[in-house]
This record gives structure tokens, C-alpha cells and sequence, in this order.
């Protein structure tokens, strides 16, 4: 069975007839090759295809697109604007927060949602908010520090 | 500027950071086709039917192959790459791995079947139809079980279920007496568990054979393509090599288990080639859990002998090992040369035995995990330090520190022979434990563990003092022990007519930043910009040949193949700058980026020595356009780092809860060329090593299912189970390749086990508990304490 769903996906528009068992990581993956999101598991265990729906992280294996029907969806795709990294972008760079890169897209959807409701994270918290996303390079040492980096450049800008 | 030495941001993160990383299942071509592999769900049973039937009519199912296409096509397997044989001479046992199973299946996870269609839910549609018939038979788990007479035999020719046998050291009798005549003899029985790599990106394949240029392509997820082309070539499906290129695009983290070449990589590619179209093949995390090489797994009795005054006087050590139930690529190797030969650790212990018992099971296979043989030596000797000094009653920073091989550098004074055939090429050890002591605050630290324990609060230290054998390794050594292969490395130094340069290098980086570390010492010996240097890999049609990256063997084999390139461009430079500058060749001199004549200002620059190479018109009359040079670099010796990890726990005698509240780590890989990735490196290696420590672990059940095979069940070290680490280094070069460099990328989980299995023990001292078998998860630490209270 097939449906017709209406997403916005880092700014732009798209409609299109899907297979209704179609996952939302699927759908963005293989319907609109945005292959940045990553799948690491079937039990959305690892974190690695996390977007952020509607401004909140989630693990995109754990939705049905159809049910995006309508939502307003960000991948690590729509991060850099104008050709400028993200904080968070440049703090993983800045800071070595990436190895292979296979888990980062998702680290940074998720450090993204964490900054936007508590803009000064202590590393306890940052910690606790990471415990969804596995990283099997790093021992989240300099993940740490690379959201530490990019919230105090947020905050710099919002001062 | 001095780039070797300098924390450059790296050069590859853009693309991972924007989500333009290129992995293997990113990859779409036309006409693309989708498998999914039938896999056993039985640890030992024999194939009765496979009906096909209604799959086959299913609209988009494009073919099925079983167990029996694959026989008639005359396929026997997958091969191993390492032979250790029996001790009496015998050759070891090496039943084939069939890519499809015909008519009996090993190990949950054996393939029996794969379902092509044209997408991959068809796929699993159609698999779903497919009815296959199972007979179940009695399965063994356990290498200690499975030796023994009357357990079930995994392949009828391999009795007792040996793969091999094998010893290493003095003689037997000789230890056996030693350790009699000790003044005190510490003993641990224990397992070493088995443990899942767990790269987050799934093993995938894509193999497309084209008929217009009679040539096959594999995309792969590996950590050496060149090494899985010629296996697969020459070995799994017989077709010709250069009719074959492989290509690892990005790959997310192998940590050894992408080493190995797999049945599926020759699978999709001699499906291709039946249904003239491409195969993408990609792992659900479930098939990773039951065919992605495991790691460890073994069953260990060690008895380490002491005099009087702490002094080691003999080691013995018996082991089984798990290889699974089948032998994967490298498999021989780890429990023998990669683990008996680091028996010595940092220690001047003059009498060492090992016993090794290579033992087949239901299981899936077992290989090289990161460190491969290195960890299981130095947990047991580690743990055997610490447990000697609560026995005996000695501080076991002091133990180790009366136990040291001393000070070599491996030029003034001579490499460390070892009891148990290595020469360590250069080590320096009371200088990284010393400092690891001043960064912990040692004395500080016990006063407040005995205040605590006052308090009802159990605090904990424990030490690790390692050694490693990386840079594998010199080809002739290991062709003597058994390698099938050579371990050198390749390297193309390419410098382009306008003095742009670019190299191919053998080695593959999943996470190493290669593209970094290569390209900096490039454009340090050239004293051109680093954006002026380009690092291919992984694609076999573009670098030579390549022995791949495992072992922590990338900068000191593959870097070393490249700084040989680099002087062969800077000597014929010489040649056409002494013809430019009307100089003697032996008057021209190279440094920071231009050959001068020596003592003058005359000068020409790499640019328009490079210029002039491809461009030849006022030229020497005796040599060769270009400035393209290959080199193979064979080490001859393996390079050894060491170090000093301490961990800090704090158990909560309510739950028995481990809390790791510090981690130091003191290592000396020789020279470093970038810190920043050095220390990363370390990072990653100690979160695994902690995460056997407390977290990993399979479980099997009696019949040989994998209880735990998800990321729901099993448990791996998220970010909230782990401190920020404090690392530190020492510098002790290594004395026998161009860059002194030695390896981090298995140093940190080598060190990390032992001392925080070490500090739960120390933590758990007043209750008399000497042991806990790993993971200490809180249920067992909890259980122990109760039986001793």
C-alpha cells in the first residue's frame, strides 16, 4: 500500500508516494538521498539516524515517514547555513569529536536539541543527553568538548 | 613551519561533519538489486530442504541462490590467511566456509540462502517464504567443553574439536620447577569473555559486474581491500585480479573486525555476475551480532611464581581458545603470535611457558578485536601483578617497579630479548608509571580510601602497566610463524608538474585521519603547504597494492613506505636542481622546500623542480621525465609502545554498582606527528577496554543462541558511563623506522582492563575477594559481596 506525504526537509518542500511501511530514515535516506543520516542498528539503539522533527531530536528509524506527513524536518544536511558550519560543526572540528563519522551526524542533531533547551550544559548533563548515541571511537572524551565548544560560541553570539 | 609534531585540525572532517561521508550503503548504482541472507537460526543443525517455491514467484524477486548453487559452482569458501600447526608438525585443521551452507550449518548466523530482488523490503518479503527444513543436533559452546572427549564435534575431521595446539617459551619442566621451588605462586583461572567490535556502521558489500568491460567492482566496508581482492581472487572464487577492483570508501570504524575478508564480499560479487546486474548486500545489526568476527574469548589458567623479594621467578600459562566454528582470516594468529609472544609484558620474569589450544565451536567466529591477543596477555599478566601484590602484601606500584626490564634504547644499549621470541626495540618504563603516579596523587589517594572505607565507602585503584607488539611486522618473521602473506606497506609519492602532490598509500583509514596525519608529514619533508598534499586510499585501482590498516600499523609501516618515496623525489630532485643550478649534485642540499647549492643563495623551489621534471626541455641527459616514485616498506622488527594506566573506582556496596570515577593513562608510542589524533586515539582505545571491564560481554545459551545480539541487550559504554581521561605521554622513539613513531591505535584498550578490574579488587580488598569474572556488572560484584561477607 502506498501513500502520498508533504515534508519540509531542511527548507524545501517535497511530496511524494512512498511505501507506507516506509521508515522516516528510509524515506530520507533512499526517496531524498540524504544519505548523511545514518542507520547503525534495527532496535534505535546507536542514535546514528538522528534528526530533528518539528525542532525535537529523534531517532528517524523509529517513525514511519507517513507519519512526518506535514512535519518540518532537519538532517545534518540543513545544519551549515551559507556555507558556514554550525557550531556544533565547527566544535567537533575544533575539538577532534569525530573519528570514522559514522555516529557524528546523530551526535549533533542530538547536542543540537540538548543547546536549544539548556543553552550551558554542565558535562553531566551533556553526558546524560548522549546516552541515546553511541560512539565507538571517540570514549566521548572530545564529544564532550565539542559541545562545551559550541555552546559557549552560541551563547557568545546570543550576548 | 614544523607541521610533524603540530595538532592539525583534520583535513577530512568536512565531509563527515556536513553528512557528505561516502559509505558503502550511500552508494546507489543503476539497475541496482538488493540481498538478504537466509541465516541459520540453529546453532548445529543439518539442512533437510529448502523450498524456494512461492519466494521465486513473488513479482520483483530476481533470483535465490542456496547452500547447493554455490557447491555445483565449485566454490569451497573463504580462505584463512595464517597457519599455525599442530605441535607434533600436523598442518592445523581448515575446514572450508562455504559462502552459502549446503548441508550442515555451524553457528547461528550460518548463511543458508540469499534472496536478490529489486528492492530490499522484496527482499525480506521473499525471504520470509522461503521454508527451510532444520534437523537440530547437539551444539558445544565453551573451548574448555568442547576438548573434552564425547562433546559434539563441529567438523568430523578436526577430533576433540583442535583446530591446533601450540607452545611457546622455556621448556615446561623447567617453569614447572621454578614456579615448585617459588617463594609464593599467584594463580587465576578465569575467562577472558568474548566481546562483539561493534563498528557503528554495518558491514555492507555492493558487487557489480560489468559486461561491457568483462570487470567486477566491489564496494566494501573493509580495513584492506587489496588483501580482500587477492583472497577473493586468487582463493574464494578463482577470477582473474586485474579484472577486480575493490574500493573502501569511507568506512565507519572496523576496529578489526572489518579486517577480514567475508564470505558476503564474494557472494554479491559472483551473484552479480549470474544475474548481470549490481548487488548491494547490507548487515541488519542483528546479522553483525552473528557474523561480524567476535572478539577474546579465552579460558586461561596462569601461575606466576615469585621469590622472596617480589622478583618474578617463572610464568606458565594454558589456554583455550575459541575460534568459533569456522577460521576466520587471521584467526591462528591471535591466540598464539599475537598473544603468547607479549607474555612478557614489562618484566624481567626469566622462565615463561604458554600453551595454546585453538578449539572449534558453534559459534560464530573469533579474531582479531583491537589489540588481537595483546589485551588477553596483558589482562593476565596484569591482573596476576596486582592479585600477587594483595596476596603478598606489597604495594603493586612497587612490584612492578622491582620488576622492570631496564632502561634501552636500541642504539647504545642493545632490544630486549624476551623469553618468549620477541627483541623489543626500545623501552623506557619506571618513567610513564612515575608519572601516572604524580598525575593520580598516589599517597593522597590512599589516605582518602582508608578514610572512606571508614565512611562505609569502598574506593579503589588499579594499576596496568603494558606492553604491545604494532607495526606488524617484518615479512620474513612472520612468513617463519605462519602468515600466508607479507605485512610490509606500499606507497605512490605523486608529484604533479605543478608541485602539487599526491599519494597512494596501502593503508585504509576508518577513523585513523590518515588524510591528516600522512599529508603532514608530506608536506613537512617537502616544506610545501599541507593543502598542497592529497592522500588516496582505498581503491585498489588507484594505490598499487596495500597490506591495509590493523595492528596499529599505519604510520609506522604505511608512513614508512611513504617517507621512502619522499627522499627517492628529493634525491632525483637533486640530480635536475644540480643541472639547473650548474652545481655538483653532491653540492646541492634540500630543506624547506628548495635544493640549494650548498653555502650559496642559489636556490631552485620544489615547484619548478617539479615543473621541469614533466617538462624536461633543459634537462639532465641521463634521466627519466617525472617525479612519481613507489616504495614498499618492509619493518624489520615489530615497534613497541608501553605504558601506565590507573583507574579509580567507587563500588556502592548497596548495589554493586562500579563507578569509574578516574582514568589516568601515561603511554609512549615513540614520536607523535599529530597529538591531537594521538590522544583521540587513546580516548576510543580505553572506552572499549573499560567497556570489557564493566559493560561487554556475550552470552550464549547451551543450545548457542546469542542471548544478547542487539543494542538492547548488549550493553557497550555510553557517555554517561565514563569519565573525561586524563592522558599524558613519555617519548621513547623507535629505533628502526625513518619517522621513530611506534602506534596508538591499540594502546589504550590493551592497558585499560586490567587496572580497572585491578581497582574494583583493591576497592573489594577488606571483603577477601580476589576475582570476579568480567564484565563486573553490578549483579555480580553485588553477589560476591555478599559471599564473602
Amino acid at each position: 500500500m502506498n501513500v502520498t506525504i508533504s515534508t519540509t526537509v531542511n527548507g524545501q518542500k517535497h511530496t511524494h508516494e512512498i511505501e507506507a511501511r516506509t521508515l522516516l530514515v528510509h524515506y530520507l535516506r533512499e526517496t531524498l538521498g540524504l544519505t548523511g543520516t545514518h542507520v547503525g542498528c534495527d532496535t534505535s539503539g546507536c542514535g546514528a539516524c538522528t534528526i530533528l522533527l518539528d525542532g525535537k531530536a529523534l531517532k528517524s528509524c523509529t517513525m514511519l515517514a507517513a507519519q512526518a506527513d506535514g512535519c518540518e524536518i532537519t538532517t545534518i544536511e540543513g545544519m551549515a547555513q551559507n556555507g558556514e558550519l554550525h557550531p556544533l560543526q565547527e566544535g567537533f572540528h575544533q575539538e577532534h569529536g569525530l573519528q570514522c563519522g559514522f555516529c557524528t551526524p546523530g551526535m549533533i542533531m542530538m547536542a543540537s536539541d540538548l543547546l536549544a533547551n539548556n543553552p550551558n550544559p554542565t558535562e553531566a548533563e551533556i553526558r546524560h543527553a548522549l546516552e541515546g548515541n553511541f560512539c565507538r571511537c571517540t570514549g566521548y572524551h572530545n564529544i564532550i568538548k565539542s559541545i562545551q565548544y559550541a555552546a559557549k560560541k552560541m551563547q557568545q553570539a546570543t550576548t | 613551519m614544523n607541521l610533524i609534531g603540530s595538532s592539525i585540525k583534520r583535513l577530512e572532517d568536512k565531509r563527515f561533519l556536513t553528512g557528505k561521508g561516502r559509505y558503502t550503503d550511500d552508494i546507489v548504482l543503476p539497475n541496482m538489486t538488493y540481498a538478504y541472507i537466509i541465516r541459520s537460526p540453529h546453532a548445529h543443525a543439518k539442512i533437510l530442504s529448502i523450498d524456494t517455491t512461492a519466494a521465486e514467484a513473488l513479482e520483483g524477486v530476481v533470483k535465490i541462490f542456496t547452500g547447493k548453487d554455490i557447491a555445483e559452482a565449485g566454490i569451497n569458501g573463504v580462505p584463512c590467511g595464517w597457519a599455525v600447526n599442530f605441535k607434533n608438525g600436523d598442518t592445523m585443521k581448515e575446514p572450508p566456509h562455504p559462502l552459502l551452507v549446503k548441508d550442515k550449518v555451524l553457528h547461528v548466523g550460518d548463511a543458508v540462502a540469499v534472496v536478490i530482488a529489486d528492492s530490499y523490503g522484496l527482499a525480506k518479503d521473499a525471504a520470509e517464504m522461503v521454508m527451510v527444513d532444520y534437523e537440530p543436533l547437539a551444539a558445544v559452546i565453551n573451548p574448555a567443553e568442547a576438548i573434552k572427549e564425547g562433546a559434539p564435534l563441529v567438523h568430523e575431521d578436526a577430533p576433540k574439536n583442535l583446530c591446533f595446539d601450540w607452545e611457546l617459551g622455556n621448556e615446561a619442566e623447567k617453569v614447572d620447577a621454578a614456579l615448585d621451588a617459588s617463594h609464593h605462586i599467584t594463580t587465576l583461572d578465569f575467562t577472558n569473555q568474548r566481546v562483539v567490535p561493534n563498528a557503528i556502521e554495518p558491514r555492507s558489500a555492493i558487487g557489480h559486474y560489468d559486461d561491457a568491460y568483462d570487470k567486477y567492482t566491489l564496494y566494501t566496508t573493509s580495513q584492506n581491500p587489496h588483501l580482500t581482492r587477492l583472497l577473493m581472487c586468487a582463493f574464494t572464487l578463482g577470477i582473474p585480479e586485474h579484472k577486480v577492483r575493490v574500493l573502501s570508501p569511507d568506512v565507519g570504524g572496523g576496529f578489526g573486525s572489518k579486517i577480514f575478508h567475508y564470505t558476503e564480499e564474494a557472494l554479491v560479487i559472483w551473484a552479480s555476475k549470474q544475474i548481470n546486474r549490481p548487488i548491494k548486500w547490507t548487515a541488519e545489526r542483528s546479522e553483525s551480532f552473528t557474523t561480524d568476527a567476535h572478539g577474546r574469548d579465552h579460558v586461561t589458567k596462569a601461575d606466576m611464581g615469585f621469590d622472596e623479594n617480589g622478583k618474578i621467578t617463572a610464568l606458565r600459562v594454558r589456554t583455550q581458545a575459541n575460534i568459533g566454528a569456522y577460521i576466520s582470516t587471521f584467526a591462528p594468529c591471535v591466540p598464539t603470535w599475537l598473544h603468547g609472544t607479549l607474555l612478557q609484558g614489562l618484566y624481567t620474569t626469566p622462565l615463561i611457558n604458554v600453551q595454546v589450544d585453538g578449539v572449534f565451536t558453534h559459534t560464530n567466529a573469533v579474531d582479531a578485536y583491537r589489540g588481537a591477543g595483546r589485551p588477553e596477555a596483558t589482562y593476565l599478566l596484569e591482573r596476576l601483578l596486582d592479585t600477587a601484590a594483595l596476596e603478598m602484601k606489597i604495594d603493586p606500584a612497587e612490584l612492578r617497579l622491582k620488576n622492570f626490564i631496564p632502561f634501552f634504547d636500541g642504539v647504545e644499549q642493545e632490544g630486549y630479548q624476551t623469553q618468549v621470541a620477541l627483541q623489543y626495540d626500545s623501552g623506557n618504563y619506571e618513567p610513564v608509571l612515575n608519572r601516572a603516579l604524580e598525575m593520580v596523587g598516589y599517597e593522597d589517594f590512599r589516605k582518602e580510601q582508608e578514610e572512606a572505607r571508614k565512611n562505609g565507602k569502598y574506593l579503589g585503584i588499579g594499576f596496568s602497566t603494558y606492553i604491545e607488539a604494532c607495526g606488524i611486522a617484518p615479512s620474513a618473521v612472520v612468513g617463519a610463524l605462519g602468515a600466508r602473506a607479507g605485512l610490509y606497506e606500499s606507497a605512490q609519492v605523486r608529484v604533479q608538474p605543478t608541485g602539487k602532490v599526491s599519494v597512494y598509500t596501502g593503508s585504509h583509514s576508518h577513523g585513523q585521519g590518515h588524510e591528516t596525519t600522512f599529508a603532514q608529514v608530506v608536506a613537512d619533508k617537502f616544506g610545501i603547504p599541507l593543502e598542497d598534499v592529497e592522500i588516496v586510499h582505498g581503491d585498489s585501482d588507484a594505490v598499487a597494492f596495500g597490506m591495509g590498516t590493523y595492528g596499529s600499523r599505519s604510520l609506522a609501516v604505511g608512513g614508512s613506505a611513504i617517507v621512502k618515496s619522499i627522499e627517492k623525489v628529493i634525491e632525483k630532485g637533486s640530480k635536475i636542481a644540480a643541472h639547473k643550478l650548474e652545481a655538483a649534485e653532491e653540492d646541492i642540499e634540500f630543506a624547506e622546500g628548495k635544493w640549494t647549492v650548498k653555502g650559496t643563495d642559489k636556490s631552485i623551489s620544489f615547484g619548478d623542480v617539479s615543473l621541469t621534471a614533466y617538462v624536461p626541455h633543459d634537462y639532465p641527459q641521463d634521466l627519466e621525465p617525472g617525479l612519481d616514485f613507489s616504495s614498499f616498506y618492509d619493518p624489520t622488527n615489530f615497534t613497541y609502545p608501553f605504558g601506565a594506566h590507573i583507574a579509580i573506582v567507587e563500588v556502592d556496596a548497596e548495589t554493586g554498582k562500579v563507578d569509574l570515577k578516574r582514568f589516568i593513562a601515561v603511554d609512549d608510542v615513540g614520536n607523535v606527528i599529530n597529538p591531537m589524533i594521538v590522544d583521540g586515539q587513546i580516548h576510543g582505545g580505553l572506552a572499549q577496554g573499560i567497556g570489557q571491564a564493566l559493560l561487554e560481554g556475550t552470552i550464549y545459551d547451551e543450545s548457542g543462541q546469542l542471548l544478547n545480539g542487539s543494542y538492547m541487550d548488549y550493553a557497550m559504554p555510553r557517555a554517561d558511563d565514563l569519565p573525561s581521561f586524563e592522558v599524558d605521554r613519555t617519548v621513547t622513539p623507535c629505533p628502526h623506522n625513518p619517522l621513530g613513531v611506534k602506534g596508538a591505535g591499540e594502546a589504550g584498550t590493551i592497558g585499560s582492563t586490567p587496572a580497572v578490574v585491578n581497582a574494583v579488587m583493591d576497592a573489594l580488598s577488606p571483603f577477601g575477594i580476589f576475582d570476579i569474572p568480567m564484565p563486573l556488572t553490578p549483579e555480580r560484584v553485588w553477589s560476591a559481596m555478599q559471599k564473602d561477607t
